[in-house]
């Protein structure tokens, strides 16, 4: 016996030829390591990726300030580097290029040149060897706005009406600077103040207006619209529009106190342009901002885009709704889905006999974790929106028809067909735990006397109550990252309002809402400025992986907890 | 107190058996719908679907005494079938309600030209009509219907105007006997048959003055070649380019009214005979969109005819496709004016439905008691009206929602109008009604089937060989850490591989083709390298690494090679494609390239397989019992041996289960396709050109089809050819799973 083994040894050391040592599977047993390596590097490469991209788009890069000379002309240009390639020269000089250069490849540049409103495109392709000196002047200053992206230049004075201008070259830079960021933060607060009033308290009147007409129109097809009620109705309404109109003109007012601000400054190419403070988010300057101040800048800008709505048709600011709406879809989600899983998982485990109709149930469960989560959708807006919902319609809300109130995509058909997706992930995690809990314990149960109900309530159910834990968060998991059902039932790019307000009812049920698997396939797919856009969707992308990663982790955790406390029952 | 009652009462047997049988009615309630689930699902598309596949249907209207003394002439019937119009030979024409037979309004049609002796009508949709008189002068109008809602009921106003007043339309010396009339933005087209014999094509040509904006016409006598045989009909194509002339002995010419020949002649663009069977015509007419024309024969046979372009630049007149008639001689012909559909009429009272591109006929009826006289259908093709000659007026309900689907609509090759030859297409809408919508999913269905395919070339070899690696071959601590990791990779939203694969990879795959390609060839032979000069290495390295760790040492060499491939792309396509592989594939090899393709599908997709398959393997083959696998050992095979010899066979219904649910979630994905292909519906394996799958087409057209049309229908079937693959693969998989775990048990 040990001399076999030595000689196997020998054998090893001595190593066979290269026949042999193909002959022997090792190679194939190295080749299938290698796929696992293969995935692993892909998992954790995919996440590298989304993280490095998502999350260095909020901090303030320097802004490079070049000359681009081409042709004999040249012109000062602004910006942020984007990215840098290698091209051939061949492919350069067949778009039409002259280079100077010999080598086979060139460096090329995409720079954020920003100022859509003065330059058109905000993004421009450039080849390194036309660029003079690369500078990064500290005074140069960065404006992110409401409206046009990006402002890149030097600023020159600043304007707050009804006072002296400040200029750089009378008061000096830093002066300038410092009333430029205090105008700026006296207009974000009349801003939050108008946006207040607006969304708030003008909002609630529009809303109250429409239930006065919806509840016109009932009294109509009841046949009880008399004089009385439709003085009623009038008197009501005169009231809102009065309230209306006060608000409106203390809306006039505050958009007025801030309108005519201004600051000056100087484009790259020497132009200076006066434009409106109203429109500005913050100014600050990169390249004289030390690291602690980038950080608290990039703080800034991350709790911009996760408290934030978004702005300049999705590709700027943040993502707000399309949170709030994936996480009141899948609370609601939640709430359908649990009992209805936990019962039938129940049922497979502890009342089924296991037999024919258990085997069918199981396939049945396994058919609908099959399905294509688009036949979801179109079951959702088939049978839940169009059917379903037009019936409720025509039972409860005649008086808003022909417009649908349930009867159209929305946030309970969208949580309703989830629910149904999600449903065989909780049943089979819970049986996986009702399995795991050993049959001594309901034996005992039964013995002392208590019936199959009450087993199940007290002694069951409990121990299993982890499982359904992680089966829930499985579900959640996976609704949050669904986004082919949702298309068809409930979800849209941009929704005016949240689904949950001060209203009443409160919760709007049959409000369409926005979704951050939707917002990423929008922005990235559907937006005029993808590029321009594209930082905003790995953000986007990296907090939802991170949503679900944890999920995923914490459900993980809840099962292991779980086996070690089922090892120590058994023993 | 309260709490002894309590107890007493949760203790009372009756109460608690009461409570216990509750609680195991809800529960099976409970378990049993989840099984309610699935049905519902599978019903509500079937219900959705099945009215695609109904035939259609006729039911008597109405039937009154006709308020007219004779036959009409022409007849229409507008959209909401309440009023008809009726013209007559005494140049005048009369409105009358459907249902009642009353006259609402009689004009006169310009009787100082004489009697009315032929009508024409230029297309349904327009509603323009024109009449020959008797004096051989031509007059055109339009019969126009204005909606209102005075007290919110609607209220049909209809009247006639006349187009074209001023012209002297003048087409013959003698009285016309058959008129046909096509109108274009520039031109009218005037073709008729007089009393004598004679046929003559005119052109009117509208010139408009500059300054005054003053419309006139150029009449211009068109010179017909000689053409043999008696005139029986003829017709004009809606671009007034093609002239179809039918003799009475079932033979054919086909004009060009846009070329002449040397002698001023137009020439003949094709001649032939229509009928197979013989026989002569009993009746013709053009189909919507003014393209396909149908012949019937008097013995029974009716075929469609549209040009098509032949191989040296000429055109031919094409039978495209016959329909059964059972050999009812059909007499008229009414072709629908929104669907490719038409209604025949035979001679004993027949009514037949049909479809052109569906190739179908929808419905068979014989014996309604049609006679002789005028027939119309409305404009929705859900009623027809009948003025007979013996002095009634008759109208029928048609019921026929979706005409347009048949099994050879979605299955087979289609010759649509104006289309060379019979092809596969998928284009289910377009701007205007004479649009011929294109059903077919074989586009899809192959779109589908390429991105599964090439999902699982990728997604297979990788899940499987990780599978046995983890399951067999690795060291117990690595794989507790590894398994979840790739199974984490299941719960990636697919968006974001899509959204990846769509913005990052494809144009990195684009840029870096060459990379691309070596790392896929180099990979395996690297590792083999590696492992080779690994096994040449001293001992003493070697145990460094303990057994089931080979995973781990190739990470680096992995990335070693992956940064090696792309490094070396730019020298590699410099020396080897020019430069650029993507254009040398395109200028070279002649292989079209898009930058969101099936490569891009297949690697993003297989991102998103490789943990259901890995998963379900890598669980068959870890609970292969241990003792068989021992057993082969101690006989003295190999490690290797013994996984190819015994745990392989006895785990491959489990790998083959998971290879199942793989290509189940694979074809059924939707995100990663709409996101990283070009959804374009081509049929073609190039791995370089995208595709459009079945899920991607409905998540793209479903929210702009208008609910329970056809189009809607169509895509909910889609959905459910998606349900019913998925549904027999997943089946089959669970229970192969099945039978394994019970294997295993007695194992």
């Amino acid at each position: 016996m040990n001399k076999m083994i030595d000689e196997q040894e020998l054998h090893n050391d001595q190593a066979p030829g290269v026949k042999a040592w193909l002959r022997s599977g090792d190679p194939l047993i190295w080749l299938n390591g290698a796929a696992v390596s293969v995935c692993v590097i892909a998992v954790v490469g995919l996440l590298l990726l989304l993280a490095v991209r998502g999350l260095s788009h909020f901090w303030p890069a320097d802004v490079l300030a070049v000359t681009v000379s081409y042709q004999g002309q040249s012109r000062e240009l602004l910006g942020e580097v984007v990215e840098e390639v290698e091209v051939s020269g061949g492919q350069l000089r067949e778009a039409g290029f002259e280079l100077q250069g010999s080598g086979p490849f060139f460096q090329r540049t995409l720079l954020k040149q920003g100022n859509r409103d003065f330059l058109g495109t905000d993004f421009t392709w450039l080849i390194d060897e036309q660029f003079g000196a690369r500078r990064f002047p500290a005074d140069l200053l960065v404006v992110e706005r409401l409206e046009w992206g990006n402002f890149y230049g030097y600023l020159r004075g600043v304007n707050r009406l009804g006072e002296a201008p400040i200029t750089v070259a009378e008061q000096g830079e830093a002066t300038t600077l410092a009333a430029l960021q205090t105008l700026i933060a006296d207009t974000v607060a009349v801003r939050e103040e108008i946006d207040h009033i607006e969304q708030g308290a003008i909002g609630t009147i529009n809303y109250d207006l429409e239930r006065l007409r919806l509840r016109e129109r009932g009294l109509e097809l009841e046949g009880r619209l008399d004089a009385l009620a439709q003085a009623e109705l009038a008197s009501e309404r005169a009231e809102l529009e009065l309230r209306f109109r006060e608000l409106q003109d203390q809306l006039y007012v505050l958009y007025d106190s801030i309108k005519d601000h201004s600051y000056s400054a100087e484009l790259a190419d020497g132009r200076v342009v006066t434009l409106p403070i109203a429109k500005v988010v913050r100014a600050y300057q990169p390249n004289a901002m030390n690291v602690p101040a980038k950080m608290a800048m990039y703080g800034k800008r991350l709790w911009e885009f996760l408290s934030q709505p978004p702005r300049e048709a999705n590709t700027e600011g943040g993502i707000f709704p399309a949170m709030f709406g994936t996480v009141l879809m899948v609370i609601l989600m939640s709430i359908i889905v649990t009992p209805f899983g936990v019962v039938a998982a129940v049922y497979l485990r502890e009342y089924a006999s296991q037999g024919f109709v258990t085997r069918t149930i199981r396939v049945a469960v396994n058919n609908l974790a099959g399905v294509p989560s688009i036949v979801y959708g179109v079951f959702g807006l088939g049978f839940f929106v169009y059917f379903v919902g037009g019936e409720l319609d025509q039972l409860f809300f005649p008086a808003s028809l022909p417009r649908p109130t349930f009867g159209t995509p929305g946030l309970m058909w969208a949580s309703l067909t989830l629910a149904l997706l999600t449903l065989p992930v909780v049943i089979v995690a819970t049986e996986e735990g009702l399995a795991r809990i050993p049959s001594t314990v309901r034996e005992g149960s039964l013995a002392l006397g208590a019936t199959r109900a009450e087993t199940l309530w007290r002694v069951v159910l409990p121990m299993a109550s982890p499982a359904m834990m992680t089966g829930l968060i499985l579900a959640v998991a996976r609704a949050a990252g669904e986004v082919a059902p949702l298309m068809l039932v409930g979800v849209v790019k941009l929704a005016p309002t949240l689904p949950l307000d001060a209203n009443y009812p409160y919760l709007h049920l049959d409000q369409k809402f926005m979704h951050l698997g939707f917002h990423i396939y929008d922005v990235g797919f559907q937006s005029p400025n993808v590029e321009a856009a594209r930082p905003l969707v790995y953000a986007t992308a990296f907090l939802l992986v991170v949503i679900i990663a944890l999920l995923n982790l914490t459900a993980v955790s809840l099962r292991n907890r779980l086996r070690e406390r089922y090892k120590s029952l058994e023993h | 107190m309260s709490i002894l009652s309590e107890h007493v009462s949760s203790f009372t047997p009756r109460w608690r058996r009461f409570k216990d049988r509750l609680a195991t009615v809800s529960v099976t309630a409970g378990g049993a719908s989840v099984l309610g689930a699935i049905l519902l699902i599978f019903f509500y598309l079937l219900y959705e679907v099945l009215p695609l596949f109904g035939s259609a249907d006729v039911e008597p209207r109405a039937e009154v005494a006709s308020p007219f003394a004779s036959a009409p002439l022409y007849l229409a019937v507008e959209e909401q079938t309440e009023i008809g119009f009726a013209v007559f030979s005494n140049s005048s024409g009369s409105f009358f309600q459907l249902d009642s037979g009353e006259v609402l309004l009689t004009s006169d049609m310009a009787s100082e030209l004489g009697a009315v002796t032929a009508v024409a009508e230029e297309s349904p949709a327009k509603r323009m009509i024109a009449l020959a008189h008797e004096s051989g002068a031509v007059s055109l109008y339009a019969h126009e219907y204005r909606l209102s809602y005075p007290d919110g009921n609607r209220v049909i106003t209809p009247r006639i105007e006349r187009s074209y007043p001023a012209l002297d339309l003048r087409v013959a010396n003698a009285p016309v006997t058959q008129l046909a009339v096509g109108e274009t933005d520039d031109a009218l087209v005037l073709i008729s048959l007089n009393a004598v014999g004679v046929l003559q094509a005119q052109r009117f040509n509208r010139s408009e003055n500059f300054m005054t904006g003053e419309v006139s016409f150029d009449a211009e006598l068109l010179t017909l070649p000689p053409l043999a045989g008696e005139t029986a009909a003829f017709h004009v194509d809606e671009d007034l380019r093609w002239l179809y002339h039918i003799d009475t002995k079932g033979g054919f010419t086909v004009i060009n009214l846009r070329q002449r020949d040397a002698m001023g002649k137009l020439e003949v663009a094709s001649r032939g005979e229509l009928f197979d069977r013989g026989g002569q015509l009993s009746e013709s007419a053009m189909l919507l969109g003014g393209i396909s024309l149908l012949v019937a024969s008097d013995r029974g046979e009716l075929v469609q005819y549209f040009m098509v372009r032949d191989g040296e630049g000429g055109h031919h007149l094409q039978r495209v496709r016959e329909f059964d008639t059972d050999g009812i001689v059909i007499t008229t012909l009414l072709p629908e004016h929104r669907r490719k559909g038409f209604l025949a009429l035979g001679r004993q009272g027949e009514v037949q439905v049909y479809h052109t591109t569906a190739h179908r006929r929808l419905l068979s009826e014989s014996a309604l008691p049609l006679g002789g006289g005028a027939a119309a259908i409305s404009p929705r093709a859900d009623a027809l009206l009948l003025v007979d000659s013996d002095g009634s007026l008759r109208s029928w309900h048609i019921d026929n929602e979706h005409p347009d689907i048949s099994w050879s609509a979605l299955w087979t090759e289609v010759w649509y109008e104006s289309y060379d030859e019979p092809e596969y297409v998928w284009q289910s809408s377009a701007s205007d009604n004479d649009f011929e919508p294109k059903y077919s999913f074989a586009p899809l269905a192959f779109g589908t089937l390429k991105a599964a395919f090439y999902t699982m070339m990728i997604a297979a070899p990788l899940a499987i060989c990780g599978a046995i690696y983890t399951a067999y071959f690795m060291a117990p601590a690595l794989r507790r850490k590894i398994k979840p990791m790739i199974e984490l990779m299941e719960a990636l939203p697919t968006v974001i591989l899509g959204f990846l694969a769509g913005l990052w990879l494809a144009p990195l795959i684009e840029d870096k083709l060459t990379a691309v390609i070596t790392l896929m060839l180099a990979l395996p032979f690297g590792v083999i390298l590696f492992a080779f000069l690994w096994s040449r290495l001293p001992r003493a390295i070697r145990s460094w690494v303990p057994e089931g760790w080979h995973a781990a040492v190739l990470i680096p060499v992995v990335i070693f090679i992956g940064y090696a491939s792309f490094a070396s792309n730019d020298v590699l396509e410099l020396l080897l494609f020019n430069g650029d592989m993507r254009n040398w594939i395109t200028s070279e090899l002649g292989i079209s390239f898009d930058q969101r393709n099936a490569l891009v599908v297949g690697i993003a997709m297989g991102m998103a397989v490789i943990p259901t398959i890995f998963s379900i393997s890598e669980d068959a083959i870890f609970s292969v019992p241990k003792h068989l696998s021992y057993g082969s050992l101690a006989l003295g095979a190999t490690p290797w041996q013994t996984l190819v010899g015994v745990v392989i066979p006895t785990a491959s219904p489990g790998i083959f289960s998971g290879l199942m649910i793989g290509l189940g979630r694979a074809v059924g994905e939707t995100m990663i396709v709409l996101m990283a292909t070009g959804n374009t519906p081509i049929i073609d394996i190039n791995i370089f050109e995208g595709m459009r799958t079945l899920s991607a087409n409905i998540a793209v057209e479903v929210p702009e089809a208008e609910v329970d049309s056809t189009h809607y229908r169509v895509l909910f079937l889609a959905a459910f050819v998606l349900f019913m693959f998925t549904f027999m693969v997943n089946t089959v998989a669970e229970l192969v799973r099945q039978r394994l775990r019970i294997k295993y048990g007695s194992l």
